[in-house]
């Protein structure tokens, strides 16, 4: 390779990244009109999570298939904070309706803005150190640690669709107005909430993608490639994998946070087992070797499933389906595989 | 008192299925590497097929649905699986590619909503607490686990699977022919999947969704057994069938799934590895 040829390849991601950040911050704003910038809104806040889960996965080799419950502890904590908010000192509109007759204990503290959004990165961040702790310090790992992420994603849907008058049950959380004194309808807010998302999630892959180029992110690239081997070096396996997992649950929460206001509802539906695996299958889509990739499935199929499931309601899950088994086979590091295909080609050419 | 004992045969005849399901996850789990999230349609496969078969005989249909469940892993096997082989992970996530579109294929194929199989009449009623549908699913499990059982120590097809369970490289070199081992194993896992399915009509209604019902438990059955671990499945898949059981009956139903989670993750702090499973020096 040569000089010009060198600086040019730095430079592109840089770039790339630029260009990315202005149609994001300035052209969508302008030139989507409300109800897409929504959906766009969203899909970034699915992004959020990819990139936690490109992090845990793609860099760390941890499948996690249990990201919902760090995305919905997120969520329900932002959404018992707006509930409490809306109702202004009386009980939100769901308890009254199910029979609880005083707030719960549990609930309280959730009043106070402050103590609701340090729980929205606590509180996941908590959980997965917790299980990481357990389970990667017993050596537990690959496709187990896989199952228990996954069974995790399925208890905690079952417990709150069964504890109706604390959560909400099925329905979950919904019916916000007012998100720190904004009318959460209103386009201006929700315009607002788009950039927000944006530059959360901008920010968030920036410092993902400094922590994976530290010395810690080669450790874990270390651990993801031979985990026996670093641990003869010297190194705990089991604390590396635990905090990059504890650090994705937390980006898995911010992104459920941040989902309320902007989908306005929180519910068991969207963060089981089939919502969590649905953004796995988003990342390899995009490469899960690359955060870049991650964070492009997760708009790529979020996109995707708008488009045929308002086209073809009926052909949606035959062509995730097949779109998933293709992938596997055919292209197992994502689209951001074949990209680096394409420019390493044309160096070679060259 | 009699709640409490009531709970008894529920909790060891969801054990039954269970165990049935997760017979042929531990063996293609343990014998391939290979996490097959399709194993919950093979159950779904199952049960449509005792569906299809009402009236003909529910002793046929346990056959039948063996034969389906069996021949759609085997093409499973033969398409896909096949090249993902010493990739668990990878699998996992092809697997559940093709979980989806036979959900949607069961959809279209009989419907949304669910259905009924009248079970046969000489299954209705019991003996004091004991309703003899669910007697019956804790034989169909004690049947099938005594023919495994007899299939892997009795027969020299047992011996070359037990072999590339065991070390894959060593048996090839020893003359084994690993892929049609690996079929067989294939066919007989999903097949035990089929029949699942129809023990399950005995005691709830069919839909395209029922697989992932069980599925997760199923592989939580494979961590806390041990890999390719028959007697491992069989005191897992009784545990946690009761433990569902029993927590539902003390806490409430929603609680019950988060009491068994914490229990795994638990005992997975004394035995990393399951219950049982094979001493090895080798390193992961």
């Amino acid at each position: 390779m040569t000089a010009p040829e060198q600086s040019a390849r730095r430079w592109l991601g840089p770039a790339v990244f630029s260009a990315v950040a202005v149609l994001a911050l300035v052209a969508a704003p302008l030139l989507l009109e409300p109800f897409r910038l929504g959906l766009l809104a969203k899909y970034l806040c699915y992004a959020i999570v990819a990139l936690g889960i490109g992090l845990a996965w793609g860099q760390g080799g941890m499948l996690t298939l249990g990201q919902g419950v760090f995305f919905g502890l997120g969520g329900y904590a932002m959404g018992m904070y707006l509930k409490l908010n809306d109702a202004a000192g009386d009980l939100p509109d769901f308890m009254v309706w199910s029979g609880v007759e005083k707030l719960p204990a549990l609930w309280k503290p959730f009043g106070n803005p402050v103590f609701a959004l340090a729980m929205v990165v606590v509180l996941p961040a908590a959980v997965a150190l917790l299980l990481g702790a357990l389970v990667f310090r017993q050596r537990v790992r690959g496709a187990y640690f896989a199952i228990l992420t996954q069974a995790l994603a399925a208890a905690l849907v079952i417990l709150l669709v069964g504890q109706q008058g604390l959560t909400g049950g099925t329905n979950g959380l919904t019916n916000f107005f007012d998100f720190f004194g904004n009318d959460v309808a209103a386009d201006e807010t929700q315009r607002g909430l788009y950039l927000l998302v944006a530059v959360v999630l901008g920010a968030l892959y920036l410092g993902a993608r400094q922590l994976v180029r530290s010395r810690f992110g080669r450790l874990l690239l270390a651990v993801r490639d031979g985990e026996d081997r670093v641990r003869f070096l010297g190194y705990n396996p089991a604390t590396v994998k635990t905090l990059t997992f504890a650090v994705s649950a937390g980006m898995a929460g911010i992104a459920g946070a941040l989902f309320v206001p902007v989908v306005g509802i929180i519910s068991p539906a969207l963060l089981g087992v089939v919502p969590s695996l649905e953004l796995v299958v988003a990342v390899a889509v995009g490469g899960r070797f690359a955060l870049a990739g991650a964070v492009l499935g997760a708009v790529v199929m979020g996109y995707a499933r708008t488009y045929f499931s308002e086209e073809l309601p009926d052909a949606w899950l035959y062509l995730q389906g097949a779109l998933f088994v293709l992938v596997m086979t055919l292209a197992p590091k994502g689209i951001a595989g074949l990209a680096a295909n394409l420019v390493r080609r044309r160096e070679v050419r060259a | 008192m009699e709640g409490v004992l009531n709970q008894l045969p529920i909790g060891l005849s969801i054990g039954a299925v269970l165990l049935l399901i997760a017979l042929g996850l531990t063996f293609t789990f343990g014998q391939m590497g290979v996490v097959n999230m399709a194993h919950g349609e093979f159950i779904m496969a199952g049960a449509y097929t005792a569906y299809l078969l009402q009236g003909v005989g529910f002793l046929i249909a346990l056959p039948a649905a063996f034969v389906v469940a069996g021949l759609m892993g085997l093409v499973l096997e033969r398409t896909l699986i096949r090249r993902f082989y010493g990739r668990p992970l990878d699998t996992l996530l092809l697997t559940w590619g093709v979980s989806l579109m036979l959900q949607q294929l069961a959809r279209d194929l009989f419907g949304a909503p669910n259905v009924q199989v009248s079970s046969p009449a000489w299954l209705r009623g019991g003996i004091g607490i004991l309703p003899y549908n669910r007697l019956f699913i804790m034989a169909l499990a004690a049947a099938s686990v005594l023919a495994i059982w007899a299939y892997m120590n009795r027969t020299g097809q047992g011996r070359r699977m037990r072999a590339v369970m065991q070390n894959r490289r060593l048996a090839a070199t020893s003359g084994i022919d690993t892929g049609r081992v690996d079929q067989r194993t294939f066919f007989i896992g999903s097949g035990l999947a089929g029949v699942a399915g129809v023990a399950l009509t005995l005691i709830g209604p069919v839909g395209p969704t029922l697989g992932t019902y069980y599925i997760v438990d199923a592989f939580l059955v494979v961590v806390a057994g041990g890999l390719g671990q028959l007697r491992g499945a069989v005191l897992a898949a009784a545990g946690l069938g009761l433990l569902n059981s029993y927590a539902e009956f003390w806490s409430d139903a929603s609680l019950a799934k988060v009491v068994v989670f914490v229990a795994i993750v638990g005992f997975l702090q004394v035995r990393p590895q399951g219950l049982f499973f094979v001493r090895s020096r080798a390193l992961t």
